[in-house]
């Protein structure tokens, strides 16, 4: 057996490990899930202490808030600020009813074969480690019965959605994340174009080409394309569009504060949104890809389940 | 028992290694964790820190041990990694080339005073970035830059907190 001198043997040891972290990073991508265990395990360390930690803040924050300086004042500031996040929704579902007489019917067929979709209210209870990695986790888990893919949602408009799923825990991929995207659409032309993230705090809408003409400040809502999310949901309103080649660079500013996330809602729902009749198609710019199959459109419900963040 | 060592070498005059109480390294780690995903929930700008970055160059330039500072680095690195979305290993090679460079460069210069603290952890910074651009590039054929200006800023951000951070660090050593 060959003998390592002793000053090479750390040498030797870094060069093992580093090979070691290769052959795990191909393991990868050749199969997914990718390492479900060590991340459970670090989930289940780290979860209970961030959620403590997020207790002490919330109820340090509200003692200070409630009972030293606004007391009742704050309270009923809150409850005010809910009365008009509820509103806010219910006024979205209705403006998305009156603004397309055509699509009334599939609302009703839709409707009727899906009552309510039900939301869960969830606190955010930490973020991502890594800067490159726009997450956040949630006090929600499948003990709740939450599952990947769901989308969440505040009643600005969406947030992201699961991608991964720990007992009392859950992951949430924001829309900005650069491997994030949501299924939308212009709000007044009813152009579609998948919105994808950047790493930055913006989205661009991908595949408009330069015919389509798209102003600033142009609402953008979910088409109900994705399947994640039901359609009219605010996306986000259109900050800068540049003309390129073959598609126009267009960066559109996220409807829900996403840099104070605090509480958010859980669509609890991942069956597809699917109506007896045909949304009629949008115009889709040539060469664009399609996303997937047509689903009806229909806006947010507002059954919500557990108490409100 | 000997609380600081010194170690002689060929070419080196001495190095001094600092030991910290038990289990002060463990909670120091999981407390940098936890902190780096609470931090930026209440404070968007803090997602700028690097806490586990800061906390394995600190044990890194401590202990100056090229073994225990690239295994420091691959344990919190892999931790880091498994808290995001990005394949295992990202920042576990990140990390473990900045413990065991922290160790073995920390051992021939002064880290002791602020301001080497200041560059030393600055120029770490720069090291990791190329290296997991370089894992993107190369291995999962993601197209990044190298440098930006809110790289460039949150190099700035965490020298600058890594001088207070180590001189708080500095308090778990044993006395010597």
């Amino acid at each position: 057996m060959i003998a390592i001198p002793s000053r090479h043997r750390s040498l030797a040891l870094f060069g093992m490990v580093l090979a070691a972290q290769v052959f795990l990073l191909a393991v990868q991508i050749r199969n997914q899930p990718r390492g479900r265990l060590l991340r459970v395990w670090s989930v289940s360390l780290i979860s209970p202490l961030g959620r403590a930690g997020s207790w002490s803040v919330t109820h340090v924050r509200g003692a200070w808030n409630h009972y030293i300086i606004l007391r009742d004042a704050r309270r009923e500031n809150d409850e005010l600020r809910q009365e008009v996040a509820d509103l806010r929704l219910r006024v979205q579902q209705l403006e998305a009813r009156a603004a397309d007489a055509d699509r009334l019917a599939a609302l009703l067929q839709f409707s009727k074969a899906h009552a309510e979709t039900p939301m869960l209210a969830a606190r955010v209870i930490g973020a991502g480690v890594d800067a490159a990695s726009q997450i956040i986790y949630i006090d929600r888990g499948s003990r709740d019965n939450v599952r990947r893919n769901m989308g969440v949602i505040t009643p600005d408009g969406v947030v992201g959605k699961i991608i991964e799923v720990f007992r009392d825990t859950s992951q949430v991929l924001l829309v900005t994340d650069k491997d994030s995207g949501v299924g939308a659409m212009l709000a007044d032309s009813r152009i579609q174009s998948p919105a994808g993230g950047t790493g930055e705090p913006w989205l661009v809408l991908k595949y408009l080409d330069n015919d389509n003409k798209v102003e600033v400040g142009a609402r953008v809502v979910t088409s109900g394309m994705d399947r994640i999310f039901p359609p009219e949901i605010p996306v986000g309103t259109v900050a800068e569009v540049k003309p390129g080649n073959p598609f126009q660079q267009i960066r559109v500013k996220p409807a829900a504060r996403l840099d104070r996330l605090e509480g958010v809602f859980v669509l609890l729902t991942l069956q597809p949104l699917e109506t007896q009749k045909e949304v009629p198609a949008s115009p889709l710019p040539s060469g664009a890809p399609r996303e997937s199959s047509p689903a009806a459109a229909s806006p947010p419900k507002t059954a919500i389940s557990g108490a409100r963040p | 028992m000997i609380d600081a060592v010194e170690i002689r070498s060929p070419g080196e005059t001495h190095i001094e290694v600092h030991k910290f109480y038990s289990g002060a390294v463990t909670a120091v780690v999981v407390l940098a964790l936890v902190v780096q995903t609470l931090l930026p929930v209440y404070l968007r700008r803090a997602e700028l820190l690097e806490l586990p970055l800061l906390v394995t160059i600190y044990f890194g330039i401590s202990r100056r041990n090229p073994s225990r500072g690239l295994l420091l680095g691959m344990i919190i690195g892999l931790l880091q990694d498994s808290l995001s979305h990005k394949p295992l290993g990202l920042n576990g090679m990140a990390k473990t080339c900045i413990g065991y460079l922290a160790s073995s460069v920390g051992g021939r210069i002064d880290t002791e005073h602020p301001l080497s603290r200041f560059a030393f952890t600055a120029a770490l910074m720069a090291v990791q970035q190329c290296v997991i651009v370089l894992i993107r590039r190369l291995l999962l054929a993601q197209p990044e830059r190298f440098f930006s200006m809110r790289f460039l800023a949150a190099m700035g951000v965490n020298s600058v907190i890594a001088v207070a951070l180590f001189a708080l660090l500095d308090r778990l050593r044993k006395p010597s």
